[in-house]
């Protein structure tokens, strides 16, 4: 029972095995119509056709905008949805149909941290029933050894063991988000999927549990996958990330790799968002502003399903291969790969050097007076580049 | 809680914690309609429960010698009936059949109606589908007609009443069950119960269940209210309890309606009864709607 337990990512014989394995992952939400007579007219295609592996001890982070599906994917890979399609493998195990008593085994090895730590905590019960109660339903140890047990957790968590009396409305956010870990915690799973833990957040409080969950990882060795929409938080706690856009990753990349050479125009304008903490940097940068909504996921557009967005294209002259070519995740280098036709184009333009906040002095300089709102393809090109 | 976020561990002595029920109690008495609301409740409930012991008179036998008495009469506070009957017994006796049948009847219409509610809300899709349409035409009919319609076919008599305010109440708590249950179904601690692998009739019986009772709470006590005036107006409508001479709210309006201009207190007084006892039980089931919800808090 004791929480070392799983320290050791490198337990023999599991080295090399991803600790999970998404394969072409699709999760579709039927629409209907009629009220007793109902057939399907279409689907939200929340989640359509992810693949990436996850090692043991790694963190990934998965980013993107809201309703881009990172969400649905978490879910699904620790099977609160069925998947319409693909395929997910834990530890070498298929989950993908996993149901009934197997499936909820392997719940014990895959855990959940939820983005709303409001909504997340049931209200009528006190803190040692809501951390011990994986314990309780997996049956673990004896009422005793669980009251401990949640003692512990709550002390790993940095709250007072004496808390677990106390019901959820009597925490703040911060607080109640750490009895989220604790409960998470509680089974000693392996994976945890985080899901825009520290969103919901005061931005002071963000820092401190994303520094619990590095600690925790470091102690405990835990794999995370790391769910949210802000890229300078997933930069900081990630190993690699994989950017996220209307149901398909469009990039996945170390995170520094990432971060210094974004390939997909959808990231150059996600970093872009990102403020650098350099006066000087920063006010010759410009932001790109992505121009409309996210398109409909039941509804995605064809090609490339960025193309009715992107920057690049404008400035390629609107090829055609975007809107009747879906692109393929390809890597361009080790380890990075981007699902853009002209990901070449990316590189070294001042977009991309602008975003990350290097290099491109001259260039941006010269337009470093322009509004920042302008889109991109209004502003005149830097010369230059 | 100003301990935001400083790893908590400083020796902050863990107080003494409330649940939820807890601090709704403690809401409920600081809200002064709803106490309001209790105390008409426990004159109601005192009146009904000690009615022989407050009152020297037989509810059902009176003397001729003694009829229409008017109130403030030496040993009639309230005057006597056509019969010659003390009308404070008579309203004293009547409120333990209101209270009675009042409670009785919730109580049936939370079994069937809670029943079909927590059945349609947990399983959702064709369960839920089926039990709401069924739920949807019980609605469709008016209360009082669908209680009428009971009493006229399995024949007067309490039981049949109790069953007959019942029905009329039952669709209602389903429907507010199932209601609360389906958002429950879709929030963050239910998934994050599934997620550890938690069975469905866990779900539902400590994460949606006590989280669902709350609203099912606040619409019973309304329910109360509404269920004292359903019999009396059953009973004024001659379909209170069988024998005529019992003493009934409802009954004795109907009783008196002919003799409204020589003793118009025989109206005046069954009717205060009636709408004490149904203001008191509203008074209190908003109370509890505000002290339970904890988004109305101030």
């Amino acid at each position: 029972m004791s929480l070392a337990q799983n320290a050791g990512a490198t337990r023999p014989g599991e080295s090399d095995r991803p600790l999970l394995r998404i394969d072409d992952l699709r999760m579709y939400f039927p629409i209907t119509e009629g009220l007793v007579f109902e057939h399907h007219v279409g689907d939200v295609r929340a989640v359509d056709g992810v693949s990436f592996q996850l090692r043991r001890g790694e963190t990934l982070g998965l980013v993107g905008e809201s309703g881009c599906g990172k969400s649905t994917t978490g879910r699904t890979i620790v099977r609160l949805y069925r998947p319409t399609g693909g395929r997910i493998e834990f530890d070498g195990t298929d989950i993908t149909t996993l149901g009934g008593d197997q499936l909820r085994r392997m719940r014990r090895r895959m855990q959940m941290v939820f983005q709303d730590p409001y909504s997340s905590l049931n209200p009528r019960m006190n803190v040692a029933g809501i951390v011990g109660e994986p314990l309780d339903i997996h049956k673990i140890g004896t009422p005793h050894e669980r009251r401990e047990r949640v003692r512990e957790l709550l002390g790993v968590v940095g709250l007072n063991p004496e808390f677990g009396v106390r019901y959820p409305h009597e925490f703040s956010g911060g607080q109640r988000q750490r009895i989220g870990v604790a409960r998470a915690l509680a089974v000693n799973p392996e994976l945890i999927v985080a899901d825009e833990p520290i969103s919901a957040l005061d931005v002071s409080i963000q820092a401190q549990i994303i520094n619990l969950l590095e600690r925790l990882q470091d102690r405990l060795g835990l794999t995370y996958l790391f769910i949210a929409h802000d890229l300078s938080v997933v930069r900081h706690i990630s190993d690699r990330t994989a950017v996220m856009y209307l149901g398909r990753i469009v990039e996945l990349a170390a995170s520094r790799d990432l971060n210094q050479m974004p390939l997909h125009p959808y990231t150059v304008a996600l970093l872009s968002a990102i403020p650098i903490p350099d006066p000087a940097v920063e006010s010759r940068r410009r932001r790109i502003i992505l121009r409309g909504d996210v398109p409909s996921p039941a509804n995605p557009p064809s090609g490339c399903r960025f193309h009715t967005r992107c920057w690049l294209r404008e400035r390629l002259g609107n090829p055609e291969r975007c809107t009747v070519e879906d692109p393929q995740l390809r890597e361009l280098s080790a380890g990075h790969a981007v699902a853009c036709h002209f990901a070449e184009e990316v590189d070294g333009s001042p977009e991309q050097r602008q975003s990350t906040g290097q290099g491109g002095t001259q260039a941006a300089a010269a337009t470093s007076w322009a509004p920042a709102g302008n889109a991109p393809s209004a502003a005149p090109a830097a010369p230059g580049a | 809680m100003t301990a935001t976020a400083t790893p908590a561990r400083r020796a902050a002595p863990a107080r003494a914690s409330r649940g939820l029920w807890r601090d709704a109690l403690v809401r409920l008495t600081r809200n002064g309609p709803a106490l309001l609301g209790m105390f008409f409740i426990v004159v109601f409930v005192l009146a009904a429960v000690l009615a022989p012991v407050i009152s020297p008179y037989d509810p059902i036998a009176g003397s001729l010698a003694n009829r229409l008495q008017a109130p403030g009469t030496a040993g009639h506070v309230l005057g006597t009936d056509l019969q010659g009957r003390d009308e404070l017994t008579r309203i004293l006796y009547g409120a333990r059949i209101s209270l009675q049948v009042g409670v009785i009847s919730v109580l049936m219409g939370l079994a069937i109606g809670g029943t079909l509610g927590a059945i349609a809300g947990a399983f959702g899709g064709a369960v839920d589908n089926v039990i709401m349409r069924i739920v949807d035409v019980l609605l469709a009919i008016p209360g009082i007609l669908l209680a009428i319609g009971i009493v006229a076919w399995l024949d007067r008599g309490l039981p049949q009443i109790m069953l007959a305010v019942g029905m009329t109440n039952a669709p209602i708590f389903a429907r507010i069950l199932r209601g609360s249950l389906l958002a429950l179904r879709e929030s963050d601690f239910v998934v994050a119960a599934r997620s550890i692998g938690a069975t469905p009739l866990r779900l539902l019986l400590r994460h949606m269940l006590p989280n669902a009772l709350t609203s099912l709470i606040v619409a019973a006590t309304l329910a109360l209210a509404t269920a004292i005036i359903d019999v009396a107006g059953l009973g004024f409508l001659g379909l209170g309890p069988p024998d005529p001479r019992t003493a009934e709210w409802g009954t004795m309006l109907t009783d008196s309606t002919k003799y409204l201009r020589e003793a118009p207190y025989l109206i005046f007084f069954p009717g205060v009864a009636i709408v004490i006892s149904a203001i008191g039980f509203n008074l209190l089931g908003d109370g509890l709607r505000e002290s339970l919800d904890p988004r109305l808090r101030r």
